[in-house]
């Protein structure tokens, strides 16, 4: 819990010079700081400024528009049930019932395992795969109470790893940008050559 | 008429744009909003978010009015629309008027109309608004949305969020304004608050503004939370002396007791803005701590008297001082805290006198040639093409200044070439920043002006240079001579003067600044001086050698002090008599660009205090010459009449110009510029760099409450490197030792504090760092040592 790492600083660069300006880079380092501590620290808000030219306070009310960000711990499973029109026609507060029962956590609680948080999304466009929910945002369609049981085993035991990681973790593919294809952190307005892998051939 | 006039030559003003509101024609420019000319026109909209002085952003909806569209009227958001020709606008149509109360039902629907106990109740926009715009009812029945109340986001201000009608003020201003964008939007929705960063508090110089434009009570400011209502205030404007920008303010009080001051838009200084110190520092005009009788040394103790006997004993101290060795023996320091008129009748006293030794400055200025250049105005700085820095940290010192020269280098106006010893608030904003070891100003700034890309830029168009002190522990012909190098280099450049204190111009251009301090304490601590007068100085305090000060002030026989205070100095006077603080008294101030504005009396004095120009008169009374004048209306009179440079302040003008009228430069010629040596770098041990932080020990900030415990305190601040090579950690106590002596203090790591020097605030609580400065020196150098 903390700044973001060394690797993560390296990956945060090359990030930024994806970017024309440097705070645009603020949501998909968000997401880094996500994935190494499973949820926003304010020292990785901190320093997510630091990196992009922002204060504290502008990288939080960026970051806090966004429910997908959290602020605290959360298991490392968040299970998010969908309680929008569909799936509530199709039983979805009653999968709820059974998921706080099963849990043995209220609506928006954590295990005390530290293994699962839950907590009620809206639609999540699967509407005709009612009733569904996502697990670190990834779908289980018309989900019964025994699928949700054998769902919460197999997770416990490890059967998803591959599948499924740890909360934070949005995509297991790193998309890499070479350097010379970085836009580099230069205002558009400052930009007078074209890019290098435009060979020349741009008109500015 | 069927005269055939020759026709007037029309000029097309390619900017002027004919709209018609409300029916009646109204000339605009392009680019203006609707929202704006309709001000102009007389034809009010209710808002809540526009203000003229930041960006639009469209968040309230208020401002909803009708145009006339291809298919028919369509409802715009004015504060976001510019004008176009031809425009055909309706701010009063039924439909426009159901906007205005769906918007104000919409808004009161989580408003907890908590306007009885609420700081903006009776001033509030939305109050009035709700009242003049709204529907008179609601149908909303539900509960309302509730938050803790109120939070404290700094030291100063709180926030109540069941108030906040997310109106993007405040925030905006922290942003685009103050650029301590320390408060912020958070969360969304329904939940949308304003917040700051958990555990950082919106400590910005300037967060009292967001008190003051927030349309709701949102906001609202430690010092004046629950004082009054609005509607049992007196106000009055008049003018901030606290620094030399000089903003435009109204003082605010209830039952004789100021309460508050409010920014008032100056177009030519402070665009209505304040900074904290000057808004705030109204606590200290009530503090406890104000003298209030004259004192008169009796053996050890100052005891009180009646005003005709101190004055009586003052007048005979002068008397025998002049009879034993004449005029040279008598000396005045200070006067320019107080107003234009305070300054004339010391001026004129000490010319009754023949006294010659009587300086303004403590020392921490610059020669009173410095206002003899091309001076430069405010606005002519913030359109500059460039800026050159050879100031203090304006952020520190003049923060109305910096916000006005930080605007003009964000909307690409001018481009800022800073040079400084330290970093400072605007460096982040400059073009260019070029430091220099202390000793070096003139060089490095000659050199660098003649680099071939800074040359370019300076022939771009006009050259504005912002000149002050930006080291005390350093001679300020350094500052001189680089001055006059960029004078040399460019020599059309202006010159925009930034001394300290409140009134420095007015005083030094009504004849205060005859000798400079430096040579009179001198003087007085080689027993030179037999009297010395302080009208509103405390050398002890605020001469940056404070041993001379100390020696100097040991050394004179009879003191006579005339003070808000008692002071240091103050503490070994004969007679120490009270002055009326700012607020007290009527008069006019000048700024630092020699601008004369009138400054308004709101309350009676404290005590039996007496305004200095009243002082000077009745002591010139009883010393047998009659200065011709009785009130502050003769002495300003008198001022305008036989002070040429302030021969265009006549009060009808004053009258006619409220944002001031502006005085022409000295005529004295500007100094032969002694070319001071160039100083070595210095060998073991580091250059002292001595600067000054906004809150500090000076009364107005510690006799304030509120502002006092904001002053950061004594510590040395170096580089990192600096540190690490010295082998302390960062907030360890280092031994720092000069020639004479040495004190203790913390050291801080500070990336801003060039290598091979040390930077230490003036006049903070703690190690006096003006133990360490030789006024004689060209240069100081300290030594410093783990302990
Ligand atoms: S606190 Fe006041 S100024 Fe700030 S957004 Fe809310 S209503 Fe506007
Ligand atoms: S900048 Fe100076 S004049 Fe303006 S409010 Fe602050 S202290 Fe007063
Ligand atoms: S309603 Fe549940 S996915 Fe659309
Ligand atoms: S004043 Fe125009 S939207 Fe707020």
């Amino acid at each position: 819990m903390a700044r973001l790492s060394e690797e993560n600083v390296r990956l945060a660069k090359e990030i930024i010079g994806r970017y024309p300006r440097a705070r645009s880079a603020t949501i998909p380092l968000l997401h880094l700081a996500q994935e190494q501590d499973g949820h926003v620290t304010n020292e990785a808000m901190a320093h997510i400024g630091e990196l992009v030219g922002a204060t504290s306070a502008e990288v939080y009310g960026t970051a806090s528009f966004y429910e997908m960000f959290k602020f605290e711990p959360v298991g490392k499973y968040l299970i998010n049930i969908c309680g929008t029109m569909s799936c509530a026609l199709m039983g979805a507060e009653e999968l709820m019932h059974h998921a706080e029962h099963r849990l043995g956590v209220k609506l928006g609680g954590t295990t005390d395992d530290g293994m699962f948080t839950l907590e009620r999304a809206e639609c999540q466009a699967a509407c005709t795969e009612a009733p569904c929910l996502q697990v670190n945002y990834r779908y289980r369609f018309r989900v019964t109470d025994a699928d949700f049981d054998s769902l919460v085993d197999d997770l416990k035991a490890g059967r998803l790893n591959d599948e499924i990681p740890a909360h934070g973790t949005v995509a297991r593919v790193r998309q890499h940008i070479p350097v010379d294809r970085g836009v580099g952190a230069v205002p558009p307005e400052d930009v007078t050559e074209a890019p290098t892998w435009m060979d020349g051939k741009a008109a500015l | 008429m069927t005269t055939t006039e020759p026709t007037p030559e029309v000029v097309v003003d390619p900017n002027a744009i004919n709209i018609t509101i409300n029916g009646r024609p109204v000339a605009a420019r392009k680019g203006e909003l609707i929202i704006a000319a309709a001000d102009r026109s007389g034809d009010y909209i209710p808002r809540f978010c526009y203000h003229p002085r930041m960006s639009s952003v469209g968040m309230c909806r208020q401002c909803l009015v009708e145009v006339e569209g291809p298919r028919g009227p369509m409802m715009v958001v004015s504060c976001m629309t510019p004008v176009a020709e031809g425009q055909v606008v309706r701010t009063e149509t039924d439909q426009v008027k159901r906007a205005q109360e769906g918007i104000i039902e919409l808004l009161l629907a989580n408003h907890p109309l908590d306007c009885p106990v609420c700081d903006k109740g009776g001033e509030c926009p939305l109050q009035d608004q709700a009242f003049s715009h709204g529907p008179g009812e609601s149908r909303f029945i539900e509960e309302k949305r509730h938050y803790e109340k109120p939070i404290a986001i700094s030291d100063l201000v709180l926030l109540d969020r069941e108030r906040c009608i997310l109106c993007d003020r405040c925030t905006r201003f922290a942003d685009e304004v103050a650029g301590d964008a320390l408060i912020h939007f958070t969360s969304r929705g329904n939940n949308t608050q304003v917040q700051t960063f958990p555990d950082e508090p919106f400590s910005s110089y300037f967060s009292g503004n967001t008190v003051q434009i927030c349309p709701v009570g949102a906001l609202t400011a430690q010092p004046y939370r629950f004082k009054a209502r609005p509607w049992d205030l007196e106000k009055t404007e008049s003018t901030c002396t606290t620094c030399s920008v000089g903003c435009r303010i109204t003082l605010e009080s209830s039952r004789d007791e100021l309460l508050r001051y409010q920014g008032v838009d100056s177009d030519p200084v402070n665009h209505g803005w304040l900074c904290d110190k000057g808004r705030f520092n109204f606590e200290s005009v009530k503090s406890d701590a104000r003298l209030s009788n004259p004192l008169v040394r009796d053996g050890a103790s100052l005891v009180e008297t009646s005003w005709s006997s101190a004055l009586s004993t003052a007048a005979s101290i002068i008397t025998s001082a002049l009879r034993s060795g004449g005029a040279t023996r008598v000396a005045v320091l200070g006067g320019a805290r107080g107003t234009n008129e305070d300054a004339h009748a010391w001026a004129k006293l000490a010319d009754a006198l023949a006294i010659d030794s009587v300086d303004a400055q403590l020392g921490d200025g610059l020669p009173a040639a410095v206002l003899a250049y091309p001076q430069a105005t405010i606005d002519d700085a913030s359109r500059a093409s460039t800026i050159i820095l050879l100031s203090p940290d304006l952020k520190e010192e003049l923060p109305i200044l910096y916000l006005r020269l930080r605007d003009a280098s964000e909307k690409k106006r001018s481009r800022i070439l800073e040079f400084a010893p330290k970093g400072s608030g605007l460096t982040r904003y400059a073009w260019k920043s070029v430091p220099y070891m202390p000793g070096n100003q003139a060089t490095v700034v000659a050199s660098t002006l003649s680099e071939s890309s800074v040359s370019a830029q300076m022939a771009k168009g006009s050259v504005v240079v912002v000149v002050g002190r930006s080291n005390l522990a350093e001679s300020d012909e350094y500052t001189m001579a680089a001055l006059d190098a960029v004078m040399a280099a460019h020599p059309s450049a202006t010159v925009l003067p930034v001394l300290r204190r409140g009134n420095v111009r007015g005083a030094l251009s009504a004849g205060l600044g005859r000798r400079d301090a430096v040579d009179i304490l001198t003087d007085a601590a080689n027993g030179e001086i037999d009297c010395l007068v302080l009208v509103g100085s405390d050398p002890i305090a605020d001469f940056p050698d404070t041993d001379l000060a100390r020696r100097a002030l040991a050394a004179v026989p009879n003191i006579i002090a005339v003070d808000t205070f008692a002071t240091a100095s103050s503490a070994k006077a004969t007679v120490l008599l009270p002055a009326a603080a700012f607020g007290e008294k009527d008069g006019t101030t000048t700024n630092l660009e020699g601008r004369v504005t009138r400054l308004a009396r709101k309350v009676t004095v404290n005590g039996t205090s007496r305004p200095d120009w009243m002082v000077a008169l009745e002591l010139a009374d009883i010393l047998g010459h009659d200065l011709g004048a009785t009130s502050v209306a003769e002495v300003h009179a008198d001022l305008v009449s036989s002070n040429p440079v302030f021969g265009p302040a006549t009060r009808a003008a004053l009258s006619a110009h409220p944002d001031g009228v502006v005085l022409a430069p000295l005529a004295t010629a500007p100094s032969i510029p002694v070319a001071p040596p160039v100083a070595e770098k210095p060998g073991f041990g580091h250059r002292l760099v001595v600067g000054r932080k906004l809150y500090d020990n000076g009364r107005n900030v510690s006799e304030s409450p509120s502002l006092a415990p904001l002053a950061p305190g004594s510590a040395l601040h170096m580089h990192p490197l600096d540190l690490e090579r010295l082998g302390a950690a960062d907030g360890a106590s280092v031994k720092v030792s000069g020639d004479r002596t040495s004190i203790v203090m913390n050291v801080v790591a500070d990336d801003s504090v060039q290598r091979g020097t040390v930077w230490a605030a003036w006049a903070q609580s703690g190690a006096n760092i003006g133990e360490l400065i030789d006024a004689t020196k060209w240069v100081n150098d300290v030594k410093v040592e783990t302990l």
